[in-house]
């Protein structure tokens, strides 16, 4: 009896409201988080992940209301990330009732704040989300595949190699990584299943497979050859093409372990 | 009737009380460090998140050992996670930690188990275990409890965790309630008397969970 792979529904969240577009028959608001969260509680999600992109950050309150709300009635799993800057930011959100915390550009800017936040809240609560893209690094000559990883939502550029700053982030107390591939994100034609399966590889700690997810057998792949531990999506789920117990019935048939 | 949640600073109890509150409205749920609080309780939940080290230094700090060690003896009480470690012996995280000894048995790092096993076999990184161990795991009823009622064996709770009590070498079999699988065995839920813990969340763990929690509350111990 392995530990089953997770399948975590997100929400992009915007001053409150889910954004992205969410559109389930039956449910009275489409834009509320916590109705879409209580609709993907009932299909049986294993998680889910509430990413804030409100872009001022005098909103954050708004965040916190809504993870309370979340909290209070759905009883997974909650991962919210979004304008973590400060332990304060943590403490407040954890408090409000999320169970891991994303942190993304921060980790890049401070890495140390890693370190902090894992001593004081423990590893089990921090998620260090990775946006990567394919990148050669030409001046190099390599020619094995390499990412470089992005901050400001895909915008910003680092120079930074994606696969050193996973395992660092795991030498320094992160318990779990978000990788988004920048590349597949909104293509729908899979995760980029080499830089899942090279982070994979790369790290102890578990990984959720994120961007591009098109079809349920992507969720297949990216556990199957990606190596990942989780794997997330949101448009797929959003606009009831596919439903999460559709998912797990997939995935299930491909000889993966899940939470029926 | 008032349950008691132990507040030690650390990690996030508002799950805690949310699901208690939700399976039992009429309850009054109590985050609390109060010895007094506590004390007067009917029941007493214990989580734990994080270092059991931090926690056990949290529970010193707040002079809280003696009103817990009463509670344990007295009244129906829930641990989880590292509220579940902590009724060990002994925890080797933190250079090793005494723990209050209600059940024989040290608590150990997974790595204890899998690395020689691993390394002898080359296994490859993707067979190699994730720590933490983290997401659903099934739980097998080892033996029948009032705290598993309506759930069926084999169910899945949600573990997040990097140390775990193991059962063949020191668990005296008849306090092991569940046992879980992550590369061995190990302990998922130990009860004794008035006392159940669990090493998963079970105000994490949807349905399941909540059932246990329910039957926590409806209790005698």
């Amino acid at each position: 009896m392995p530990l089953a792979k997770r399948i975590i529904p997100c929400l992009d969240v915007d001053n409150g409201r889910v954004v992205k577009g969410v559109n389930f028959v039956g449910i009275r608001d489409a834009g509320d988080p916590v109705e879409v969260a209580k609709r993907y509680n009932q299909q049986g999600a294993d998680e889910i992940t509430l990413l804030d992109i409100t872009a001022t950050s005098d909103k954050r309150d708004t965040l916190l209301h809504v993870v309370e709300e979340v909290a209070s009635e759905v009883f997974i799993p909650l991962t919210v990330g979004g304008g973590v800057r400060e332990l304060q930011d943590v403490h407040n959100l954890l408090n409000a009732g999320a169970d891991k915390i994303s942190v993304n550009s921060t980790a890049v800017f401070n890495p140390d704040f890693i370190k902090q936040a894992s001593r004081h809240f423990g590893s089990q609560c921090i998620v260090v989300a990775i946006d990567a893209k394919q990148t050669q690094f030409l001046a190099r000559g390599d020619k094995q595949d390499r990412w470089e990883i992005f901050t400001h939502g895909g915008r910003k550029a680092t120079g930074i190699d994606a696969i050193a700053w996973a395992v660092k982030m795991a030498d320094y107390g992160a318990g779990e990584i978000l990788l988004t591939s920048m590349d597949g994100d909104g293509t729908k034609r899979g995760y980029d299943l080499k830089l899942t399966k090279a982070v994979s590889d790369a790290v102890l700690i578990p990984i959720i497979a994120s961007g591009g997810v098109g079809n349920l057998d992507h969720l297949v792949d990216g556990v199957k050859l990606g190596g990942a531990d989780a794997v997330l999506a949101a448009s797929i789920f959003h606009f009831g093409e596919y439903s999460i117990q559709q998912a797990k019935q997939v995935m299930r048939d491909a000889g993966i372990e899940i939470r029926l | 009737m008032q349950i008691a949640v132990i507040d030690l600073g650390v990690g996030n109890l508002t799950s805690v009380k949310q699901a208690l509150t939700a399976v039992a409205p009429d309850c009054d749920v109590v985050v609390t460090s109060d010895e007094r609080v506590i004390d007067s309780a009917d029941r007493v939940v214990m989580p734990g998140q994080g270092a059991v080290g931090t926690w056990f230094a949290a529970l010193h700090d707040r002079k809280l050992e003696s009103v817990v060690r009463s509670s344990l003896a007295n009244k129906p009480m829930l641990g989880i996670c590292i509220g579940m470690q902590a009724l060990f012996d002994h925890c080797q995280e933190d250079g090793g930690i005494d723990g209050l000894g209600l059940f024989s048995g040290s608590v150990r790092h997974f790595s204890h188990f899998h690395s020689a096993k691993d390394s002898a076999t080359k296994k490859s990184n993707q067979e190699r275990l994730k720590i933490p161990q983290m997401g659903w795991n099934q739980v097998v009823h080892s033996q029948d409890h009032a705290l598993w009622h309506g759930i069926k064996d084999q169910s899945h709770f949600y573990f997040v965790h990097s140390f775990c009590a193991n059962i063949s070498v020191d668990a005296d079999s008849s306090m092991v309630y569940g046992e879980a699988n992550y590369g061995h065995d190990f302990i998922a839920a130990v009860g004794r008397d008035n006392v159940f813990a669990v090493q998963f969340h079970p105000e994490k763990s949807h349905d399941d969970g909540l059932k246990l929690l329910k039957n926590f509350t409806q209790w005698s111990g």
